[in-house]
């Protein structure tokens, strides 16, 4: 499916980004070619040939400094799907974790000649410092509470699929938007779509200012609900429920629990969507998670390797020299 | 007795303690400044220095650094430095203090400040009097805030007992926690640990009130927020004994320059919105504060290439205190004189220290500056140990060319004589 909403150049201008550190300071066209690239992939997933060989005997590196279950696993198998070798380094438990050996690493990898090198760290902007020290082109797979642009893109894909477009569509998000990597991107991404952005949280976990990146800000959850087209959910990690944040887990559902009656407030037909992982019963409820028609959690996830395929390819073209991409 | 020649320096035009700037030549004898004024002319014998028509200005004395780096500061224009207690092992007991205000000698003067706790650990009293009598010229609370308002106060009749003034980071501990930004658009755009700025003010009223309840004398390093400057002024309405100071970056740049994540514009405290800055740069004009400070704090790549919430807070900022303070004069905020104070006037009052003017009697420590001569600042290439400044590439006017330190020549720039 490509909607008409946006066009885009011919060849490398479509997206003229070495890597992708953020959706901060990519142009509405270009994250819409992303989305127009991801589809294909779609399609051959969902099929019983999985595998094609774009990028037969690239060398891609998954460099995680911080634990990750799904993101990493979405990654191999996105990479593997299109036929590169794909390593994975797992350091989040080493003594490898931060300093001059973050810089060190990198130029190790480098040195290695990877042709894409895939990075999850615990620190904002630690992706970006990486990807000015090496020479390939680096994902960004999330950094601290800055950026995790490739969830934002899957989460744009799964809304367009089931809406088709985003312009004055009501998304409310809702959660630890503080310290929610996924919360900005997503913002960025969908105010950059013309999406209509509420963000819900209460005071402690809003961060300041957060309006100027054009979004509403709302305390009452049945408020930011009322009229919504799309709900999305983030994960609230326990040990902020636990008294510093918030009182307690069953206080945290009683104000900002998506039950099925509050869902009730929102649109007839709007969409339940979470990154994953779920706290069940704690900021979802299980009837509303695995609600059939509403729920888009499952296929937030198998979006996730075709835009994280899309993202592989486009962003190896000029490595492999491609017309119009070299 | 100084055994070098008395020193004049000729054709310059003084920067006179009452803050005017008029012709004439300096002699000094002996280390001291023997005679300032249009008449005065070199005897014979005497080591001569002509001006060529530069300012002759006292050199600099920087409160609150945190290294001793002779090269930057004699680049800087400053003769003398206070330096933090935060070393390692820190300034907390009397034989490290006289080890520190000895190794500046014979060319700088290192004025250590007392740290005010033990291992600055904010709990116990360290031997402030011992440090005293060691040298030690004021007490400092080191980078961090003293969380416990009993001990703050014990400290601060204690110190005002003693007659020495307590140098005291300004922010509450528990707001800010590992924030490495001021809460804002920008490190929400970023995503990086983040504290309101009222963390200082809240700090600030607590600390005035400690203070004058102690009646002693408390003097804020760094005061960079409109609401904490607020406080300062009306505690001066007051007729408290509290002073302010500030460095550069405060009155340069807000939080703005921290937007490509780079390390060198983490400072501590962080920088903060325009409105603030703005806000600096009146009370650097209406005289709320007192003193513009260097904050020296040089850090390697160890300390600095790193993601911007691991890298280590702090700025190398002596060979840059100068120009960025003549800027004010420049976009007539202040005038030469009122700079003077906040450089070196005001700071050597704070420490009680012979110094600071062009007075007879004071110690020789002169400055001859080319204030309009431009350059550009390059993190590459500074005297400073290390080149971490977020003025990196910025052009900047006012250059010293020569410097004595006790009527001795220091440093001349080539050609300048």
């Amino acid at each position: 499916m490509t909607s008409p909403e946006y066009t885009y150049p011919e060849g490398a201008l479509a997206f003229p980004h070495r890597g992708l550190v953020g959706i901060a300071g990519l142009a509405p066209h270009e994250i819409w070619f992303l989305l127009d690239e991801a589809e294909q992939w779609v399609e051959m997933n969902r099929g019983a040939q999985k595998r094609r060989e774009l990028l037969s005997g690239l060398t891609i590196i998954n460099a995680f400094f911080e634990n990750s279950t799904r993101t990493l696993l979405s990654f191999e198998i996105a990479g593997k799907r299109l036929g590169a070798d794909v390593v994975n380094m797992a350091v989040a438990n080493s003594s490898v974790k931060k300093g001059e050996t973050l810089i060190d690493t990198a130029m190790t990898l480098n040195a290695m000649r990877a042709d894409a090198i895939v990075i999850r760290h615990a620190s904002s902007g630690a992706v970006a410092l990486i990807a000015g020290k090496v020479d390939c082109p680096v994902l960004n797979a999330g950094d601290g509470q800055h950026e995790h642009p490739t969830q934002a893109l899957l989460d744009a894909l799964t809304i367009r699929q089931a809406k088709r477009a985003f312009n004055g569509l009501r998304v409310t998000i809702c959660g630890d938007i503080l310290h929610s990597r996924v919360a900005r991107s997503n913002i960025l991404c969908l105010a950059s779509l013309g999406a209509d952005v509420r963000v819900c949280a209460p005071p402690a976990l809003m961060p300041a200012d957060i309006e100027q990146m054009g979004v509403t800000v709302f305390h009452d959850f049945d408020a930011a609900l009322k009229g919504a087209d799309v709900v999305m959910m983030l994960r609230l990690q326990l040990e902020r429920m636990e008294g510093q944040f918030i009182p307690s887990p069953r206080e945290y559902r009683h104000l900002y629990g998506l039950t099925l009656d509050r869902l009730e407030l929102a649109e007839s037909n709007a969409l339940v969507m979470h990154p994953g992982p779920m706290n069940r019963g704690i900021e979802i409820d299980s009837n509303v998670a695995d609600h059939v028609e509403r729920s888009m959690i499952t296929t937030q996830v198998e979006m996730g390797v075709a835009i994280r395929m899309a993202c592989l390819d486009v962003l190896t073209r000029k490595g492999r020299k491609l017309e119009g991409w070299a | 007795m100084s055994l070098h020649a008395p020193l004049t320096v000729t054709g310059g035009k003084l920067l006179l303690p009452d803050g005017t700037v008029q012709p004439g030549a300096i002699r000094c004898e002996g280390g001291f400044i023997a005679a300032v004024g249009a008449d005065v002319t070199p005897q014979d014998g005497d080591t001569v220095h002509d001006a060529r028509g530069a300012l002759v200005a006292p050199g600099l004395v920087d409160v609150g650094v945190f290294a001793i780096d002779k090269p930057a500061f004699h680049f800087g224009g400053i003769t003398r430095a206070a330096l933090m207690p935060d070393q390692n092992p820190p300034l907390d007991v009397p034989a490290r203090v006289r080890f520190a205000a000895q190794s500046g000698k014979p060319d700088f003067w290192v004025h250590p400040l007392a740290a005010a706790t033990q291992g600055l650990e904010g709990k116990a009293l360290a031997e402030i009097a011992m440090m005293r009598d060691a040298g030690a010229r004021a007490v400092c609370t080191g980078r961090r805030w003293i969380g416990d308002s009993g001990t703050m106060l014990r400290l601060l009749q204690y110190t005002g007992m003693l007659g020495m003034v307590v140098i005291a980071h300004a922010e509450d501990a528990g707001i800010v926690g590992n924030a490495v930004a001021t809460a804002g658009e920008m490190a929400t755009r970023l995503g990086l640990p983040s504290a309101p700025a009222q963390a200082e003010a809240i700090a600030i009223a607590r600390d005035i009130a400690l203070a004058e309840m102690a009646n002693a004398a408390i003097h804020f390093r760094n005061v960079t927020t409109a609401a904490g400057l607020d406080l300062v002024q009306a505690a001066k309405a007051r007729g408290l004994k509290v002073t302010a100071g500030v460095s550069p970056a405060y009155f340069m740049l807000s939080d703005l320059s921290i937007g490509a994540f780079r390390t060198f514009t983490h400072l501590s405290p962080a920088l903060r919105r325009e409105a603030d800055r703005q806000a600096v740069i009146a009370a650097v004009a209406d005289g709320t504060i007192d003193i513009v400070a260097s904050g020296h704090d040089p850090r390697g790549p160890e300390d600095k290439r790193l993601p911007f919430a691991d890298s280590a807070p702090g700025m190398s900022g002596a060979e840059t205190l100068l120009p960025l303070t003549l800027s004010l004069v420049r976009d007539g905020v202040i005038d030469m004189g009122r700079a003077f104070d906040l450089l070196a006037g005001n700071p050597a009052r704070l420490l009680g220290v012979a110094a600071g003017r062009l007075a007879p009697g004071l110690e020789a420590d002169i400055a001859v500056i080319e204030t309009d001569r431009p350059w550009i600042v390059n993190s590459d290439k500074m005297a400073a140990s290390a080149g971490n400044t977020p003025f990196d590439l910025q052009p900047v006017q006012g250059r010293v060319l020569a410097l004595f330190k006790g009527g001795v020549v220091v440093r001349t720039k080539k050609g300048s004589r």
